[in-house]
């Protein structure tokens, strides 16, 4: 069973390699500089959090916390690839968030509301970017009556329980169905590890390394007899490359 | 009050691919033709360039070239004593929206119907007794035949250069193509484009078990091509991205790569784009719809478009309520069953499965819809349905490659959704994955239709179109036999691990199942039991065509496009030679 303070290192470490990246790349990071150098195991809330963080779009600090966090316990870094906040996913659901979809855009949204059933489909009059912001104040103080912190300050086992009873649909959250919440929460946090690094995500295309996705320009047509029951192997490029 | 403009020779209202063929037809038959399009114009050389349209998010996610919910939906509910609600976001079906329509983000899959689907009643009555067919079964036959539709399925094969292998030429049966396919006059335009492995992995295992595999018959050509209205489409590049966006190289047919290249260099044709029609005005004593009243939503400004004639080509709910709000045929009354606009709404009842293989390296983002192999020796007519207690089939395809990774993932059940664990299986499993489907009929049944909803409203304020739809017993009695058919062929192929996906009980509009929709205005011999003749005039506006399939009288084991551009053409070949010299009602029943 590891125990909390080897994650939080863990999370910590990510933290400065992100620091180095985000340089890079110059967009706004998720982990400031100043956490990775805090003392290792601290459980301070501010020693996590993104004091730091430049130009957030929509997002507060509390909920850039929360999206690192849960981002980090879907996309744990391993040998396989970064962590989900060093992957650049917290920036990807800020800039979500931010546009036209976060803002409900092509969605009908007109009265009356009803709950419906499921085979209806959302119902509610709340953008994607409102959810979100129902949906993680409602899933921290659920969290702070069951294990008495928010979500991005509990430790690795704790998190990860919570979300398990968000994705079980057991979390007692008020008002927002949980298992929904979960499934919109891993569609993003995944949508943000497996797009292209356009949008702010998939740093280093580390998702595309890590399954082996070319990404562009995708032409074919030469390959796909040469390539037959052998795999293709190349450097993935993305959108940006060609631009 | 609307301004009034000067009468033209022809209004389309829609140019998907059945407005862009009458557009085209009756330009070169020496009409002037307005085009009314809701969404933008679709130029491939801009909108649809590398690198941008490489973009799984944009496109495959957040639906880039899907219609405007926000202006104008559908609701929902599966049984008459429901509350229908809005579908607020696309989910289980993605109509298209802009100048090529649903046309430009399909997969391509390029099917005709068999000779038995066109008269369907007729012939379960004869093979299996006119009592086997039960009383909520509201299918019914065509008012056209196989040979007759024949020549323009050719036509619309060389409009479109598809590629795949003919089965039945002339009555020949040729083997390696789909030999339950009805007589074609011709070959197919371009030849199969590369086959995954996947689909030739299914191929040789359904081959073992005595099945009829075959290539995908797909609208993209194979190599660079000349189509019947001089275009030239490129060859497809095998880049993965075909579903649910456009195609860079203009090999994938669709009206703005096949027709408007032509149509845009025609002096008689003139697209108006961001146009919202709202209503026909319809003079119900002369029978004839006079104008079409439209908001152009770049100025805001309401206008009236006199026509002589009016084509009516959007999508099945838009045809189906531009009927309902101009007062032009009779709705249909689910309590009484009368009435018929509206009637006989039918989906495509798809259920699939996927496989591992250890062994295989399948280049997963690799490819295109057409590397698929099928059989279709379950289909409607091709099996007997003796003692199986429910009718319809549908045929079946495997694949592997053109997937992107953001949805084109999957690994074995049980796996978990998140973490590192999720992490090696994704990535143990990503190069070996084949994934199957079944692509159902759906048997129209008194209790799916579509009417109008009391309570929700339109961007214009006008009442949304509802539709009221379950899964059928026997629908599902159908999916379930061919899925355990398909399961032998699975099991054969001798995979490491199997998942069968059924579908649940009731249908829901969430996950992405089919665009098929069809049914609403269908065609049929006489005014009582149709909204339109077979030429797709309406019986009550002898001046109106309704084109798509909303005219479709069930929906049948296939893809329903290639009968949509088919009968697009039959119908102008009708309207060129006869309804302009004459106009007048074509059949009179």
């Amino acid at each position: 069973m590891p125990d909390d303070s080897i994650a939080r290192r863990d999370f910590l470490k990510g933290a400065s390699a992100a620091s180095a990246s985000v340089a890079l790349l110059s967009v706004p990071q998720t982990t400031p500089a100043k956490a990775a150098d805090a003392p290792v195991g601290v459980q301070s809330r501010d020693s996590s959090a993104p004091a730091q963080a430049q130009g957030w779009l929509t997002l507060t600090m509390d909920e850039v916390s929360f999206f690192s966090a849960v981002a980090d316990s879907m996309i744990p870094a391993d040998e396989l690839s970064a962590s989900g906040t060093d992957c650049g996913i917290p920036v990807f659901i800020d800039r979500q968030l931010a546009g036209a979809w976060g803002a409900g855009a092509r969605m009908y949204r007109a009265g009356p509301f009803h709950q419906g059933l499921p085979e209806q489909g959302y119902q509610l009059s709340l953008t994607p970017r409102e959810y979100f912001a129902v949906g993680i104040r409602a899933a921290n103080d659920w969290t702070r009556r069951t294990f008495g912190k928010e979500i991005d300050r509990l430790g690795p086992v704790e998190r990860i329980a919570a979300l398990k009873s968000m994705e079980d649909g057991s979390a007692q959250i008020v008002d927002i169905d949980p298992k929904e919440f979960f499934q919109r929460l891993l569609a993003i946090t995944m949508e943000g590890f497996f797009s292209d690094p356009l949008y702010g995500g998939n740093r280093n295309k580390a998702s595309w390394r890590m399954l082996g996705f070319p990404g562009l320009p995708a032409t074919y047509a030469d390959k796909i007899e040469e390539y037959r029951n052998k795999r293709y192997v190349a450097e993935p490029q993305s959108i940006t490359d060609f631009s | 009050m609307a301004v009034k403009l000067k009468e033209v020779d022809a209004v389309v209202i829609g140019m998907g691919w059945a407005g862009a063929i009458l557009a085209r037809e009756l330009t070169l038959a020496g009409l002037t033709v307005v085009g009314l399009e809701r969404g933008p114009d679709r130029r491939p050389a801009e909108d649809f360039a590398l690198p941008s349209i490489r973009d799984e998010l944009k496109y495959q996610q957040r639906l880039e070239l899907m219609s405007d919910n926000s202006i104008d939906t559908v609701t929902f509910r599966n049984r008459p004593d429901q509350l229908a609600l809005p579908i607020r976001r696309w989910g289980a079906f993605l109509p298209g929206q802009g100048v090529g329509g649903t046309g430009n983000h399909w997969s391509a899959m390029h099917w005709r119907f068999l000779p038995e689907d066109f008269r369907l009643r007729t012939h379960l009555g004869e093979r299996y007794g006119v009592n086997s067919i039960p009383a909520t079964m509201s299918i019914q036959d065509w008012p056209l035949t196989y040979d007759e539709l024949e020549p323009y399925y050719d036509r619309f094969d060389k409009v479109c250069g598809v590629s795949g292998k003919a089965g039945n030429l002339k009555g020949r049966k040729i083997e390696g193509g789909n030999v339950f396919e009805g007589a074609r006059s011709n070959e197919y335009p371009n030849k199969p484009v590369a086959a995954s492995e996947g689909g030739l992995m299914f191929g040789a295992a359904a081959g073992s078990l005595g099945y009829h595999p075959f290539p995908a018959p797909f609208s993209a050509a194979s190599a660079a091509y000349k189509n019947l209205y001089g275009v030239t489409m490129g060859a497809c590049q095998e880049c993965g991205f075909c579903d649910r966006t456009a195609c860079e190289a203009n090999a994938k047919a669709s009206a703005v790569t096949t027709i408007m290249p032509a149509l845009r260099q025609e002096a008689k044709f003139e697209l108006r784009t961001r146009i919202f029609a709202s209503k026909l005005i319809y003079d119900r004593a002369a029978k004839r719809v006079t104008s079409v009243l439209y908001t152009d939503l770049k100025t805001g400004t309401e206008y009236e478009q006199p026509a002589n004639l009016v084509v009516l080509s959007a999508f099945v709910f838009t045809n189906t309520h531009m009927l309902l709000h101009s007062g032009i045929g009779q709705p249909y009354d689910h309590a009484t069953g009368k009435g018929v606009v509206g009637k006989n709404y039918c989906y495509q009842f798809e259920a699939g499965a996927a496989a591992l293989f250890p062994d295989k390296e399948l280049n997963p983002y690799m490819g295109s819809p057409g590397g698929g192999r099928m059989i279709d020796d379950f289909n409607g007519p091709n099996f007997d349905h003796t003692g199986l207690g429910f009718f319809g089939g549908g045929y079946f395809v495997a694949a592997s490659g053109a997937s992107p990774p953001i949805g084109g993932r999957y690994v074995p059940p049980g796996t978990p959704a998140w973490g590192s664990q999720w992490k090696r299986e994704t990535v143990k499993w990503y190069y070996h994955s084949v994934r199957f489907n079944t692509q159902g009929s759906v048997y129209a049944h008194r209790d799916n239709y579509m009417d109008f909803d009391p309570v929700y409203k339109d961007a214009l304020g006008r009442p949304l179109l509802r539709v009221t739809y379950n899964a059928t017993d026997n629908d599902h009695a159908m999916s379930r036999y061919l899925l355990s058919k398909l399961e032998g062929i699975i099991k054969a192929m001798g995979p490491s691990h199997y998942e069968m996906r059924p579908r649940p009980k009731n249908f829901s509009v969430v996950p992405y199942q089919s665009t098929h929709n069809t049914g609403g205005t269908m065609m049929g011999s006489n005014s009582r039991n149709s909204v339109v003749n077979r030429y797709l005039q309406t019986w009550d506006a002898h001046n109106l065509f309704v084109m798509g399939a909303s005219t479709y009288p069930q929906q049948h084991g296939y893809n329903p496009t290639g009968t949509l551009g088919a009968l697009a053409l039959w119908s102008a070949d009708k309207i060129r030679t006869d309804y302009l010299k004459n106009p007048g009602p074509l059949v009179h029943a």
